[in-house]
């Protein structure tokens, strides 16, 4: 910019210089600008008005704005505008859609829903979304669990009960899984002895004459005695939550994982040493409501194993 | 301008600009917080909120440390995606103990406002250790150390009376217990007092068995306790939408 220029323009510098020569120039700013920073201003006078804005001593100015709701006990409030209140609008609306179908699952009896088609395509959805966010974790999205910590929900073996009532039962109140270590009490030849026998009794090759002592000491009353729980038939019993032994399905111990016989013996001698006082399901009863936890009961039931 | 205002009375002057501009600065800063420390109804009158025990106490400077906060915040907004899928939305009260408080604003994974007893114990420990052999599809770095990292508690004592100093009610004396049993009951009064904050410590974590190993007091035994007491504190069947409307301020 040549100085000829720079001195017919009519715009003033700020004034002062800076090394000698070195000076600005006070150009105003656009008008554009001037005007949207204006319009800011009017914005938040009516902001201030219309909505909660300004502390006064120890309240504040709940402005002119309000809200109307439906409260918990249906009857309609009126309140200045603010978020819980609009929580309780969006809420409504989301409440009014889902009822019916909600309202029609707790009242109508399991077997009936199961062969409602159109409830099935709610729990279908609901469900799949309820156990997302509150199952999946452990039990993993398709329920397929994680041998050695939460079992699967898919497939026919069940710890405490397959059927919707014990579906239900199992999210309304947890469950806790306790088998009492055997590591002091028996030696570790009674312990091989033990998962040879275990391990026979779902085919498994197995050294026959440590299974033979093994049998006797599962259904021995003084040595181990693990037909107290698992049963006489080792086929578990679901009061107390104590597993089939005889069918291929594995929680704690990792017998399918395991590459060689030595190792699955070994995997289930580790279950019998030092018990199980893990698989801790929590209670959902406080968290969901209950025609959630049945939605999820008729869900889990249908994931491919239920009674 | 009329009166004579120049610019350069500022632009010469850095002692007066800077003056200036912290005035112009403190402005914002005080008419947003001062009022905050005024309004009686900012924190809602609930039942429940405690200040946390020692051990939960130790396991928040971990999460602190590690920087949970960085990725995880515990703040559910009254929205209603919010509240279906972390439940009721937080309250001032839920974190009124909480110096400083670890509401965030990150959130590259879930919510933990109301984590507390919703997964197992077994579940916490396995995640922390490797989130993505129970959740595949998690960008969760691996905190294998703390199950092998022992609790360190020498200073535990030291820790606890500066939160006494921000304000958390630990008692230290006798009347400071006596006022506590009044207000959180016998029970809880006895895990906030301070001369016996280590056995209490060493109490939970034999009781709780949170890293499921009862040999020793790992630095996950404090973490899966602190992650196991978020949002379980009040007890929301207590209290309808219009009572909380009113603790948030009607006037």
């Amino acid at each position: 910019m040549s100085k000829e220029k720079l001195q017919s323009q009519a715009v003033q510098t700020t004034g002062h210089a800076w090394d000698g020569d070195l000076q600005e120039y006070n150009n105003p700013l656009p008008r554009w600008w001037v005007w949207a920073f204006y319009a800011t201003i009017v914005f938040s006078i009516v902001y201030w008005l219309y909505f909660p804005a300004w502390p006064v001593g120890n309240g504040f100015t709940p402005g002119l704005g309000k809200i109307t709701y439906i409260d918990e006990k249906g009857v309609q409030q009126t309140t200045h505008w603010n978020t819980r209140a609009d929580l309780m609008v969006d809420l409504n609306a989301n409440a009014k859609i889902q009822q019916p179908y909600f309202a029609k699952v707790q009242a109508l009896p399991f077997d009936k829903i199961a062969k409602d088609p159109e409830l099935n395509n709610f729990i279908a959805s609901a469900g799949k979304q309820l156990f997302a966010d509150n199952c999946a974790s452990c039990h993993q999205a398709g329920g397929a669990g994680k041998v050695g910590f939460f079992p699967n929900l898919a497939d026919d073996d069940w710890l405490y009960g397959g059927t919707y009532e014990k579906i239900q039962e199992t999210i309304t109140g947890g469950r806790h899984g306790y088998m009492p270590p055997f590591g002091e009490a028996l030696s570790s030849e009674q312990i091989e002895q033990l998962a040879n026998y275990v391990l026979s009794l779902s085919g498994e090759k197995v050294d026959a004459a440590e299974a033979a002592a093994g049998n006797a000491l599962f259904h021995s009353e003084t040595a181990a005695g693990c037909y107290y729980c698992h049963g006489n038939d080792a086929k578990g019993r679901q009061v107390i939550g104590a597993p089939n032994l005889t069918d291929k399905i594995w929680l704690w111990a990792n017998v399918p994982g395991a590459e060689t016989a030595a190792k699955k013996i070994e995997a289930v001698e580790t279950v019998i040493k030092n018990g199980v006082n893990k698989g801790v399901m929590p209670a959902w009863g406080q968290r969901l409501k209950p025609e959630q936890i049945k939605v999820l009961a008729v869900y889990v039931h249908e994931l491919g194993g239920g009674k | 301008m009329n009166f004579n205002f120049k610019h350069e009375w500022i632009e010469t002057n850095v002692g007066l600009m800077l003056v200036i501009t912290m005035i112009v600065i403190s402005i914002g800063g005080l008419v947003e917080i001062v009022p905050l420390f005024l309004i009686k109804n900012t924190v809602e009158k609930v039942d429940g909120v405690r200040p946390y025990t020692p051990l939960e106490s130790r396991g928040r400077d971990i999460y602190v440390r590690e920087g949970c906060y960085l990725c995880h915040s515990q703040m559910i907004r009254p929205l209603v995606e919010e509240a279906a899928r972390y439940g009721h939305y937080s309250l001032a009260a839920e974190s009124q103990y909480d110096h400083p408080f670890q509401w965030g604003s990150k959130r590259t994974g879930p919510d933990l406002a109301r984590v507390g007893k919703k997964y197992s114990n077994e579940w916490h420990v396995q995640h922390l250790l490797a989130p993505r052999s129970m959740v595949p599809e998690s960008v969760m770095p691996n905190y294998p150390w703390l199950l092998t990292t022992p609790l360190d508690t020498s200073d535990l004592v030291d820790r606890m009376k500066a939160q006494r100093t921000v304000g958390v009610p630990y008692s230290l004396t006798d009347a400071e217990y006596q006022r506590n049993v009044k207000q959180f009951g016998a029970e809880t009064a006895k895990w906030l007092h301070i001369p016996d904050a280590q056995a209490n410590l060493l109490k939970q974590a034999q009781e709780g068995n949170y890293d499921g190993d009862r040999t020793n007091i790992s630095e996950m035994d404090a973490l899966v306790a602190y992650l196991q007491v978020l949002g379980t504190m009040v007890d929301f069947s207590k209290y309808d939408a219009e009572y909380l409307m009113k603790g948030r301020g009607t006037p």
